[in-house]
Protein backbone atom coordinates (compact mmCIF):
# COMPACT_ATOMS: atom_id res chain seq x y z
CA UNK A 1 0.00 0.00 0.00
CA UNK A 2 1.77 3.16 1.29
CA UNK A 3 0.23 6.53 1.94
CA UNK A 4 1.24 9.91 0.61
CA UNK A 5 0.36 13.39 1.79
CA UNK A 6 1.48 16.71 0.40
CA UNK A 7 0.68 20.32 1.06
CA UNK A 8 1.77 23.28 -1.05
CA UNK A 9 0.72 26.64 0.38
CA UNK A 10 -0.39 29.55 -1.75
CA UNK A 11 -1.36 31.75 1.20
CA UNK A 12 1.66 32.69 3.33
CA UNK A 13 -0.56 33.19 6.37
CA UNK A 14 -0.75 29.40 6.64
CA UNK A 15 3.05 28.94 6.70
CA UNK A 16 3.39 28.81 10.51
CA UNK A 17 0.91 25.90 10.52
CA UNK A 18 2.40 23.81 7.69
CA UNK A 19 3.88 21.21 10.05
CA UNK A 20 0.72 20.99 12.14
CA UNK A 21 -1.42 20.27 9.08
CA UNK A 22 1.07 17.81 7.58
CA UNK A 23 1.38 15.99 10.87
CA UNK A 24 -2.40 15.40 11.06
CA UNK A 25 -2.51 14.37 7.40
CA UNK A 26 0.35 11.91 7.95
CA UNK A 27 -1.32 10.33 10.99
CA UNK A 28 -4.54 9.81 9.00
CA UNK A 29 -2.59 7.67 6.52
CA UNK A 30 -1.08 5.45 9.19
CA UNK A 31 -3.16 2.42 8.25
CA UNK A 32 -1.80 2.57 4.69
CA UNK A 33 1.82 2.46 5.85
CA UNK A 34 2.55 1.50 9.45
CA UNK A 35 6.21 0.43 8.83
CA UNK A 36 7.96 3.77 8.61
CA UNK A 37 7.37 7.38 7.76
CA UNK A 38 9.19 10.42 6.47
CA UNK A 39 8.68 14.10 5.83
CA UNK A 40 10.31 16.68 3.60
CA UNK A 41 9.75 20.26 4.72
CA UNK A 42 10.61 23.36 2.71
CA UNK A 43 11.25 26.03 5.32
CA UNK A 44 13.34 29.15 5.65
CA UNK A 45 16.66 29.40 3.84
CA UNK A 46 18.87 31.51 1.65
CA UNK A 47 20.82 30.79 -1.51
CA UNK A 48 24.14 31.57 0.25
CA UNK A 49 23.65 28.80 2.79
CA UNK A 50 22.99 25.11 2.49
CA UNK A 51 21.25 22.91 5.03
CA UNK A 52 22.58 19.39 5.50
CA UNK A 53 20.15 17.07 7.23
CA UNK A 54 22.17 14.27 8.83
CA UNK A 55 21.37 11.24 10.88
CA UNK A 56 23.68 11.24 13.92
CA UNK A 57 22.29 9.22 16.81
CA UNK A 58 24.72 10.37 19.51
CA UNK A 59 23.72 13.85 20.69
CA UNK A 60 26.51 14.17 23.27
CA UNK A 61 29.08 15.48 20.79
CA UNK A 62 26.88 18.06 19.01
CA UNK A 63 28.80 20.96 20.61
CA UNK A 64 32.17 19.57 19.53
CA UNK A 65 30.82 18.89 16.08
CA UNK A 66 29.70 22.47 15.51
CA UNK A 67 32.94 23.98 16.85
CA UNK A 68 35.10 21.47 14.97
CA UNK A 69 33.31 22.06 11.68
CA UNK A 70 33.45 25.84 12.15
CA UNK A 71 37.22 25.60 12.62
CA UNK A 72 37.54 23.37 9.55
CA UNK A 73 35.46 25.66 7.30
CA UNK A 74 36.53 28.93 8.92
CA UNK A 75 32.86 29.99 8.78
CA UNK A 76 29.87 29.95 11.12
CA UNK A 77 27.88 26.71 11.38
CA UNK A 78 24.33 26.42 12.79
CA UNK A 79 23.23 23.18 14.35
CA UNK A 80 19.66 22.17 15.17
CA UNK A 81 18.97 18.72 16.59
CA UNK A 82 15.64 16.96 16.17
CA UNK A 83 15.75 13.51 17.75
CA UNK A 84 18.38 11.48 15.89
CA UNK A 85 18.60 13.97 13.00
CA UNK A 86 20.73 17.09 12.91
CA UNK A 87 20.38 20.03 10.52
CA UNK A 88 23.65 21.84 9.85
CA UNK A 89 23.64 25.23 8.17
CA UNK A 90 26.89 25.96 6.34
CA UNK A 91 28.05 28.25 3.51
CA UNK A 92 26.48 27.10 0.24
CA UNK A 93 29.74 26.28 -1.56
CA UNK A 94 31.35 24.19 1.21
CA UNK A 95 29.22 21.03 1.15
CA UNK A 96 31.84 18.53 -0.02
CA UNK A 97 34.48 19.78 2.44
CA UNK A 98 32.01 19.63 5.29
CA UNK A 99 30.91 16.10 4.42
CA UNK A 100 34.49 14.86 4.07
CA UNK A 101 35.34 16.25 7.52
CA UNK A 102 32.17 14.78 9.05
CA UNK A 103 32.78 11.30 7.65
CA UNK A 104 36.37 11.42 8.90
CA UNK A 105 35.46 12.43 12.45
CA UNK A 106 32.04 10.90 13.03
CA UNK A 107 31.60 7.24 12.17
CA UNK A 108 28.04 6.36 11.22
CA UNK A 109 27.01 9.84 10.13
CA UNK A 110 24.50 9.60 7.32
CA UNK A 111 23.48 12.38 4.93
CA UNK A 112 19.68 12.39 4.54
CA UNK A 113 19.30 15.49 2.40
CA UNK A 114 20.90 18.72 1.29
CA UNK A 115 19.33 21.92 0.09
CA UNK A 116 18.92 25.60 0.69
CA UNK A 117 15.38 25.15 2.07
CA UNK A 118 14.58 21.42 2.28
CA UNK A 119 14.98 19.25 5.38
CA UNK A 120 14.10 15.53 5.40
CA UNK A 121 13.30 13.45 8.46
CA UNK A 122 12.56 9.74 8.27
CA UNK A 123 12.47 6.80 10.58
CA UNK A 124 10.95 3.36 11.08
CA UNK A 125 7.88 3.22 13.30
CA UNK A 126 4.26 4.25 13.17
CA UNK A 127 3.74 7.55 11.34
CA UNK A 128 2.20 9.42 14.29
CA UNK A 129 5.16 8.31 16.42
CA UNK A 130 7.67 9.45 13.78
CA UNK A 131 5.92 12.83 13.43
CA UNK A 132 6.00 13.26 17.21
CA UNK A 133 9.65 12.23 17.47
CA UNK A 134 10.74 15.01 15.08
CA UNK A 135 8.13 17.53 16.38
CA UNK A 136 6.76 17.90 12.87
CA UNK A 137 3.77 19.89 14.14
CA UNK A 138 6.10 22.75 15.16
CA UNK A 139 7.72 23.12 11.73
CA UNK A 140 6.85 25.98 9.43
CA UNK A 141 7.38 26.34 5.72
CA UNK A 142 5.88 26.80 2.28
CA UNK A 143 5.40 23.19 1.23
CA UNK A 144 5.99 19.70 2.47
CA UNK A 145 5.55 16.06 1.53
CA UNK A 146 5.04 13.07 3.78
CA UNK A 147 4.98 9.33 3.27
CA UNK A 148 3.81 6.33 5.26
CA UNK A 149 5.41 3.13 4.08
CA UNK A 150 4.28 -0.46 3.78
CA UNK A 151 7.41 -2.04 2.36
CA UNK A 152 7.12 -4.40 -0.61
CA UNK A 153 10.29 -4.08 -2.71
CA UNK A 154 12.98 -3.74 -0.05
CA UNK A 155 13.53 -4.01 3.69
CA UNK A 156 11.95 -1.90 6.43
CA UNK A 157 14.90 0.32 7.29
CA UNK A 158 15.39 4.02 7.86
CA UNK A 159 17.22 4.24 4.54
CA UNK A 160 14.32 2.54 2.79
CA UNK A 161 11.85 5.10 4.17
CA UNK A 162 10.69 7.89 1.90
CA UNK A 163 11.16 10.71 0.86
CA UNK A 164 14.19 10.02 -1.30
CA UNK A 165 16.47 12.86 -2.24
CA UNK A 166 19.02 12.60 -5.01
CA UNK A 167 19.65 16.29 -5.63
CA UNK A 168 19.73 19.56 -3.71
CA UNK A 169 16.25 20.59 -2.57
CA UNK A 170 14.72 17.71 -4.56
CA UNK A 171 12.65 14.94 -3.07
CA UNK A 172 10.27 12.26 -4.21
CA UNK A 173 7.79 9.97 -2.53
CA UNK A 174 6.28 6.97 -4.27
CA UNK A 175 3.34 4.65 -3.82
CA UNK A 176 3.67 1.63 -6.05
CA UNK A 177 6.46 -0.50 -7.43
CA UNK A 178 8.71 -0.11 -10.45
CA UNK A 179 9.65 -3.12 -12.56
CA UNK A 180 12.57 -1.71 -14.55
CA UNK A 181 14.44 0.01 -11.72
CA UNK A 182 17.56 -2.16 -12.00
CA UNK A 183 18.09 -1.27 -15.66
CA UNK A 184 17.38 2.43 -15.08
CA UNK A 185 19.72 2.46 -12.05
CA UNK A 186 22.55 0.94 -14.13
CA UNK A 187 22.11 3.62 -16.80
CA UNK A 188 21.97 6.42 -14.26
CA UNK A 189 25.10 5.15 -12.51
CA UNK A 190 26.90 5.44 -15.84
CA UNK A 191 25.71 9.06 -15.90
CA UNK A 192 27.41 9.59 -12.54
CA UNK A 193 24.47 9.34 -10.14
CA UNK A 194 25.09 7.71 -6.79
CA UNK A 195 22.47 5.46 -5.17
CA UNK A 196 22.47 4.49 -1.52
CA UNK A 197 19.85 1.75 -1.54
CA UNK A 198 18.43 -0.99 -3.74
CA UNK A 199 15.09 0.76 -3.51
CA UNK A 200 13.02 1.28 -6.68
CA UNK A 201 11.74 4.68 -5.54
CA UNK A 202 15.26 6.07 -5.16
CA UNK A 203 15.75 5.28 -8.86
CA UNK A 204 12.70 7.38 -9.76
CA UNK A 205 14.14 10.26 -7.72
CA UNK A 206 17.52 9.81 -9.44
CA UNK A 207 15.93 9.77 -12.86
CA UNK A 208 14.23 13.13 -12.24
CA UNK A 209 17.43 14.63 -10.82
CA UNK A 210 19.30 13.50 -13.93
CA UNK A 211 16.69 15.01 -16.26
CA UNK A 212 16.58 18.30 -14.37
CA UNK A 213 20.37 18.45 -14.31
CA UNK A 214 20.18 18.22 -18.11
CA UNK A 215 17.96 21.31 -18.21
CA UNK A 216 14.45 19.86 -17.92
CA UNK A 217 11.86 21.65 -15.83
CA UNK A 218 10.15 19.55 -13.15
CA UNK A 219 7.16 19.19 -15.48
CA UNK A 220 9.34 18.09 -18.42
CA UNK A 221 11.29 15.62 -16.28
CA UNK A 222 8.08 14.01 -15.02
CA UNK A 223 6.60 13.88 -18.52
CA UNK A 224 9.61 11.95 -19.79
CA UNK A 225 9.42 9.56 -16.82
CA UNK A 226 6.04 8.26 -18.06
CA UNK A 227 7.91 6.39 -20.82
CA UNK A 228 11.17 5.76 -18.98
CA UNK A 229 9.77 4.18 -15.82
CA UNK A 230 7.75 0.98 -15.99
CA UNK A 231 5.45 -0.10 -13.22
CA UNK A 232 2.86 1.21 -10.83
CA UNK A 233 3.33 4.62 -9.37
CA UNK A 234 1.87 7.67 -7.86
CA UNK A 235 4.71 10.16 -7.39
CA UNK A 236 4.65 13.39 -5.42
CA UNK A 237 7.76 15.48 -6.01
CA UNK A 238 9.11 18.58 -4.32
CA UNK A 239 11.73 21.07 -5.47
CA UNK A 240 12.85 24.31 -3.82
CA UNK A 241 9.91 26.21 -5.31
CA UNK A 242 7.84 23.48 -6.93
CA UNK A 243 5.39 20.70 -6.15
CA UNK A 244 4.20 18.08 -8.63
CA UNK A 245 2.11 14.92 -8.94
CA UNK A 246 2.13 12.11 -11.49
CA UNK A 247 0.24 8.81 -11.72
CA UNK A 248 1.03 5.89 -14.03
CA UNK A 249 -1.03 5.43 -17.23
CA UNK A 250 -3.48 2.98 -15.68
CA UNK A 251 -3.69 4.87 -12.38
CA UNK A 252 -3.11 1.81 -10.23
CA UNK A 253 -2.44 3.70 -7.04
CA UNK A 254 -4.94 6.01 -5.39
CA UNK A 255 -4.73 9.79 -5.39
CA UNK A 256 -7.02 12.63 -4.52
CA UNK A 257 -6.25 16.34 -4.60
CA UNK A 258 -7.76 19.55 -3.34
CA UNK A 259 -7.05 23.06 -4.55
CA UNK A 260 -8.24 26.37 -3.12
CA UNK A 261 -6.93 29.94 -3.06
CA UNK A 262 -4.93 28.96 0.04
CA UNK A 263 -3.31 25.67 -0.93
CA UNK A 264 -2.87 22.62 -3.13
CA UNK A 265 -3.11 19.37 -1.16
CA UNK A 266 -2.52 15.74 -2.03
CA UNK A 267 -3.67 12.61 -0.21
CA UNK A 268 -3.75 8.92 -1.02
CA UNK A 269 -7.29 9.04 0.34
CA UNK A 270 -9.70 11.87 1.02
CA UNK A 271 -9.37 11.17 4.76
CA UNK A 272 -5.96 12.87 4.62
CA UNK A 273 -7.50 16.04 3.19
CA UNK A 274 -10.53 16.11 5.48
CA UNK A 275 -8.38 17.57 8.29
CA UNK A 276 -7.48 20.71 6.31
CA UNK A 277 -9.03 24.12 7.02
CA UNK A 278 -11.50 25.24 4.36
CA UNK A 279 -11.62 21.82 2.69
CA UNK A 280 -15.43 22.16 2.32
CA UNK A 281 -14.87 24.94 -0.20
CA UNK A 282 -11.80 23.55 -1.99
CA UNK A 283 -12.07 21.93 -5.42
CA UNK A 284 -11.57 18.22 -4.77
CA UNK A 285 -10.55 16.09 -7.77
CA UNK A 286 -8.81 12.90 -8.76
CA UNK A 287 -5.66 13.47 -10.85
CA UNK A 288 -5.88 11.86 -14.30
CA UNK A 289 -3.58 8.97 -15.27
CA UNK A 290 -0.31 9.84 -17.07
CA UNK A 291 -0.90 13.57 -16.55
CA UNK A 292 1.64 15.83 -14.87
CA UNK A 293 0.26 18.31 -12.34
CA UNK A 294 2.79 20.93 -11.28
CA UNK A 295 2.74 24.12 -9.23
CA UNK A 296 5.47 26.70 -8.79
CA UNK A 297 5.87 29.37 -6.10
CA UNK A 298 5.72 32.86 -7.55
CA UNK B 1 -35.17 9.75 12.26
CA UNK B 2 -31.92 7.85 12.94
CA UNK B 3 -29.03 10.23 12.74
CA UNK B 4 -25.31 9.45 12.95
CA UNK B 5 -22.41 11.83 13.42
CA UNK B 6 -19.27 9.98 12.35
CA UNK B 7 -17.11 12.37 14.35
CA UNK B 8 -18.77 11.00 17.50
CA UNK B 9 -19.75 7.49 16.37
CA UNK B 10 -17.95 4.81 14.38
CA UNK B 11 -18.83 3.55 10.91
CA UNK B 12 -19.29 0.14 12.50
CA UNK B 13 -21.99 1.51 14.83
CA UNK B 14 -23.80 3.06 11.87
CA UNK B 15 -23.60 -0.10 9.77
CA UNK B 16 -24.70 -2.38 12.61
CA UNK B 17 -27.72 -0.16 13.25
CA UNK B 18 -28.55 -0.25 9.54
CA UNK B 19 -28.22 -4.03 9.40
CA UNK B 20 -30.44 -4.36 12.46
CA UNK B 21 -33.20 -2.09 11.13
CA UNK B 22 -36.57 -3.77 11.62
CA UNK B 23 -38.44 -4.43 8.35
CA UNK B 24 -41.60 -2.66 9.55
CA UNK B 25 -39.83 0.30 11.17
CA UNK B 26 -41.10 3.81 10.55
CA UNK B 27 -37.50 5.06 10.63
CA UNK B 28 -37.10 5.21 6.88
CA UNK B 29 -35.00 8.35 6.67
CA UNK B 30 -31.39 8.07 7.89
CA UNK B 31 -28.97 10.95 8.14
CA UNK B 32 -25.16 10.64 8.29
CA UNK B 33 -22.96 13.66 9.11
CA UNK B 34 -19.16 14.18 9.06
CA UNK B 35 -18.42 11.34 6.66
CA UNK B 36 -14.94 12.89 6.03
CA UNK B 37 -13.83 10.25 3.56
CA UNK B 38 -14.31 7.32 5.90
CA UNK B 39 -14.53 3.86 4.34
CA UNK B 40 -17.43 1.41 4.00
CA UNK B 41 -20.14 3.88 5.06
CA UNK B 42 -23.60 2.27 4.74
CA UNK B 43 -22.13 -0.92 3.29
CA UNK B 44 -24.36 -3.95 3.30
CA UNK B 45 -27.69 -2.17 3.88
CA UNK B 46 -30.69 -4.42 3.26
CA UNK B 47 -33.79 -2.35 4.01
CA UNK B 48 -36.13 -0.05 2.12
CA UNK B 49 -34.74 3.09 3.73
CA UNK B 50 -33.36 6.39 2.48
CA UNK B 51 -29.88 7.38 3.63
CA UNK B 52 -28.48 10.90 3.23
CA UNK B 53 -24.71 11.14 3.67
CA UNK B 54 -23.55 14.74 4.12
CA UNK B 55 -20.01 15.01 2.80
CA UNK B 56 -17.33 13.09 0.88
CA UNK B 57 -17.00 9.34 1.43
CA UNK B 58 -14.06 6.91 1.18
CA UNK B 59 -13.90 3.40 -0.23
CA UNK B 60 -16.83 1.01 -0.87
CA UNK B 61 -19.61 3.33 0.25
CA UNK B 62 -23.01 1.61 -0.11
CA UNK B 63 -21.24 -1.57 -1.19
CA UNK B 64 -23.52 -4.62 -1.55
CA UNK B 65 -26.52 -2.32 -1.23
CA UNK B 66 -29.94 -4.01 -1.29
CA UNK B 67 -33.16 -1.98 -1.52
CA UNK B 68 -31.83 1.15 0.19
CA UNK B 69 -31.76 4.52 -1.53
CA UNK B 70 -28.45 6.20 -0.69
CA UNK B 71 -27.66 9.84 -1.50
CA UNK B 72 -24.04 10.96 -1.15
CA UNK B 73 -23.78 14.76 -0.96
CA UNK B 74 -20.13 14.89 -2.02
CA UNK B 75 -17.53 12.80 -3.85
CA UNK B 76 -17.03 9.05 -3.42
CA UNK B 77 -13.78 7.08 -3.27
CA UNK B 78 -12.93 3.73 -4.85
CA UNK B 79 -15.71 1.17 -5.39
CA UNK B 80 -18.85 3.12 -4.54
CA UNK B 81 -21.91 0.80 -4.76
CA UNK B 82 -19.64 -2.14 -5.59
CA UNK B 83 -21.58 -5.38 -5.86
CA UNK B 84 -24.90 -3.54 -5.43
CA UNK B 85 -27.90 -5.91 -5.64
CA UNK B 86 -30.82 -3.46 -5.82
CA UNK B 87 -31.86 0.02 -4.72
CA UNK B 88 -30.40 3.36 -5.80
CA UNK B 89 -27.09 5.05 -5.03
CA UNK B 90 -26.96 8.71 -6.08
CA UNK B 91 -23.65 10.59 -5.89
CA UNK B 92 -23.85 14.38 -6.18
CA UNK B 93 -20.12 14.83 -6.90
CA UNK B 94 -17.44 12.76 -8.69
CA UNK B 95 -16.58 9.12 -8.06
CA UNK B 96 -13.18 7.46 -8.02
CA UNK B 97 -12.28 4.23 -9.77
CA UNK B 98 -14.29 1.01 -9.98
CA UNK B 99 -17.66 2.64 -9.30
CA UNK B 100 -20.44 0.05 -9.39
CA UNK B 101 -17.92 -2.77 -9.84
CA UNK B 102 -19.49 -6.26 -10.14
CA UNK B 103 -22.96 -4.80 -9.39
CA UNK B 104 -25.83 -7.26 -9.90
CA UNK B 105 -28.73 -4.81 -9.90
CA UNK B 106 -30.03 -1.44 -8.85
CA UNK B 107 -29.18 2.00 -10.22
CA UNK B 108 -26.05 4.08 -9.63
CA UNK B 109 -26.36 7.74 -10.63
CA UNK B 110 -23.28 9.99 -10.72
CA UNK B 111 -23.83 13.72 -11.18
CA UNK B 112 -20.13 14.39 -11.87
CA UNK B 113 -17.35 12.34 -13.47
CA UNK B 114 -16.26 8.75 -12.83
CA UNK B 115 -12.58 7.73 -12.85
CA UNK B 116 -11.12 4.55 -14.39
CA UNK B 117 -12.81 1.15 -14.47
CA UNK B 118 -16.35 2.39 -13.93
CA UNK B 119 -18.70 -0.63 -14.04
CA UNK B 120 -15.87 -3.15 -14.20
CA UNK B 121 -17.33 -6.67 -14.35
CA UNK B 122 -20.87 -5.31 -14.03
CA UNK B 123 -23.42 -8.10 -13.76
CA UNK B 124 -26.79 -6.39 -14.14
CA UNK B 125 -26.43 -3.00 -12.47
CA UNK B 126 -27.48 0.14 -14.35
CA UNK B 127 -25.08 3.07 -14.13
CA UNK B 128 -25.78 6.62 -15.34
CA UNK B 129 -22.83 9.04 -15.31
CA UNK B 130 -23.73 12.63 -16.18
CA UNK B 131 -20.09 13.63 -16.68
CA UNK B 132 -17.30 11.58 -18.27
CA UNK B 133 -15.79 8.18 -17.41
CA UNK B 134 -12.14 7.06 -17.26
CA UNK B 135 -10.21 4.30 -18.99
CA UNK B 136 -11.10 0.58 -18.96
CA UNK B 137 -14.72 1.17 -18.04
CA UNK B 138 -17.20 -1.75 -18.26
CA UNK B 139 -14.22 -4.12 -18.51
CA UNK B 140 -15.64 -7.68 -18.79
CA UNK B 141 -19.14 -6.30 -18.21
CA UNK B 142 -21.59 -9.20 -18.25
CA UNK B 143 -25.02 -7.59 -17.95
CA UNK B 144 -26.63 -4.22 -17.27
CA UNK B 145 -26.33 -0.79 -18.84
CA UNK B 146 -23.69 1.92 -18.55
CA UNK B 147 -24.97 5.32 -19.74
CA UNK B 148 -22.51 8.20 -20.12
CA UNK B 149 -23.51 11.73 -21.03
CA UNK B 150 -19.93 12.95 -21.40
CA UNK B 151 -16.87 11.22 -22.88
CA UNK B 152 -15.33 7.79 -22.31
CA UNK B 153 -11.60 7.08 -21.82
CA UNK B 154 -9.37 4.46 -23.43
CA UNK B 155 -10.25 0.78 -23.91
CA UNK B 156 -13.97 1.15 -23.31
CA UNK B 157 -15.72 -2.19 -22.85
CA UNK B 158 -12.59 -4.31 -23.08
CA UNK B 159 -13.47 -8.05 -23.20
CA UNK B 160 -17.12 -7.17 -22.68
CA UNK B 161 -19.85 -9.83 -22.52
CA UNK B 162 -23.51 -8.77 -22.68
CA UNK B 163 -23.49 -5.43 -20.84
CA UNK B 164 -24.48 -2.46 -23.02
CA UNK B 165 -22.76 0.92 -23.08
CA UNK B 166 -24.40 4.15 -24.26
CA UNK B 167 -22.14 7.18 -24.76
CA UNK B 168 -23.27 10.64 -25.84
CA UNK B 169 -19.80 12.19 -26.08
CA UNK B 170 -16.53 11.03 -27.57
CA UNK B 171 -15.02 7.57 -27.02
CA UNK B 172 -11.23 7.72 -26.86
CA UNK B 173 -10.81 4.08 -27.88
CA UNK B 174 -12.65 0.77 -27.71
CA UNK B 175 -11.15 -2.24 -25.92
CA UNK B 176 -10.73 -5.75 -27.34
CA UNK B 177 -13.94 -7.24 -28.75
CA UNK B 178 -16.03 -4.12 -28.08
CA UNK B 179 -17.82 -2.65 -31.10
CA UNK B 180 -20.45 -0.07 -31.88
CA UNK B 181 -23.83 -1.66 -32.45
CA UNK B 182 -27.06 -0.38 -34.00
CA UNK B 183 -29.65 0.59 -31.39
CA UNK B 184 -32.84 -1.47 -31.58
CA UNK B 185 -36.21 -0.25 -30.35
CA UNK B 186 -35.88 -2.00 -26.98
CA UNK B 187 -32.38 -0.52 -26.47
CA UNK B 188 -33.82 2.94 -27.12
CA UNK B 189 -36.67 2.33 -24.69
CA UNK B 190 -34.30 1.06 -21.97
CA UNK B 191 -32.04 4.07 -22.43
CA UNK B 192 -34.98 6.49 -22.30
CA UNK B 193 -36.20 4.90 -19.09
CA UNK B 194 -32.78 5.10 -17.45
CA UNK B 195 -32.37 8.75 -18.47
CA UNK B 196 -35.73 9.55 -16.99
CA UNK B 197 -35.00 7.67 -13.75
CA UNK B 198 -31.76 9.64 -13.45
CA UNK B 199 -33.73 12.87 -13.79
CA UNK B 200 -32.35 13.80 -17.19
CA UNK B 201 -34.89 15.50 -19.38
CA UNK B 202 -32.80 17.17 -22.05
CA UNK B 203 -31.09 14.07 -23.53
CA UNK B 204 -32.68 12.11 -26.38
CA UNK B 205 -31.73 8.45 -26.91
CA UNK B 206 -30.87 9.30 -30.53
CA UNK B 207 -28.01 11.47 -29.31
CA UNK B 208 -26.19 8.37 -27.97
CA UNK B 209 -24.17 5.62 -29.61
CA UNK B 210 -24.37 2.08 -28.30
CA UNK B 211 -21.46 -0.31 -27.77
CA UNK B 212 -21.42 -3.99 -26.93
CA UNK B 213 -19.64 -7.28 -27.54
CA UNK B 214 -18.56 -8.55 -30.96
CA UNK B 215 -18.72 -12.00 -29.28
CA UNK B 216 -15.43 -13.13 -30.79
CA UNK B 217 -13.64 -13.76 -27.50
CA UNK B 218 -16.25 -15.68 -25.49
CA UNK B 219 -14.42 -18.95 -26.02
CA UNK B 220 -10.70 -19.31 -26.39
CA UNK B 221 -9.64 -19.76 -29.98
CA UNK B 222 -5.99 -19.78 -30.89
CA UNK B 223 -6.58 -17.49 -33.88
CA UNK B 224 -7.63 -14.74 -31.43
CA UNK B 225 -4.55 -15.05 -29.24
CA UNK B 226 -3.38 -11.54 -30.05
CA UNK B 227 -6.62 -10.02 -28.71
CA UNK B 228 -6.35 -11.41 -25.20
Amino acid sequence: MCGIVGLFLKNEKLEPDLGRHLSRMLASMSARGPDSAGIAIYGAGSVERIKLTLRITDASSDGDLATGLEAELGAPVDLVRRSNHVVLGIPGDRQSEALAWLHQHYAGVHLVSAGSRMEIYKEVGRPEQVAGQFKLSEMRGTHGIGHTRMATESAVTTDGAHPFSTGADQCLVHNGSLSNHNAVRRNLKREGLVFETENDSEVAAGYLTWRMRGGDSLREALTSSIDALDGFFTFVVGTRDGFAVLRDPIACKPAVMAESDDYVAFGSEFRALAVLPGIEDARVFEPEPATVYAWERR
Amino acid sequence: MPSFDLEQQTVRELNQALHGAAPDSNDTLWEVANSDGKHAIAAGADAAVEIDIRGHVGYYCAGMNKRASVRIHGNAGTGVAENMMSGVVHVMGDVSQSAGATGHGGLLIVEGDAAARCGISMKGIDIVVKGSIGAMSAFMGQAGNLVVLGDAGDALGDSIYEAKIFVRGRVKSLGADCIEKPMAEDDRARLAELLSRAGIEDARPDGFRMYGSARRLYHFHVDNIASY
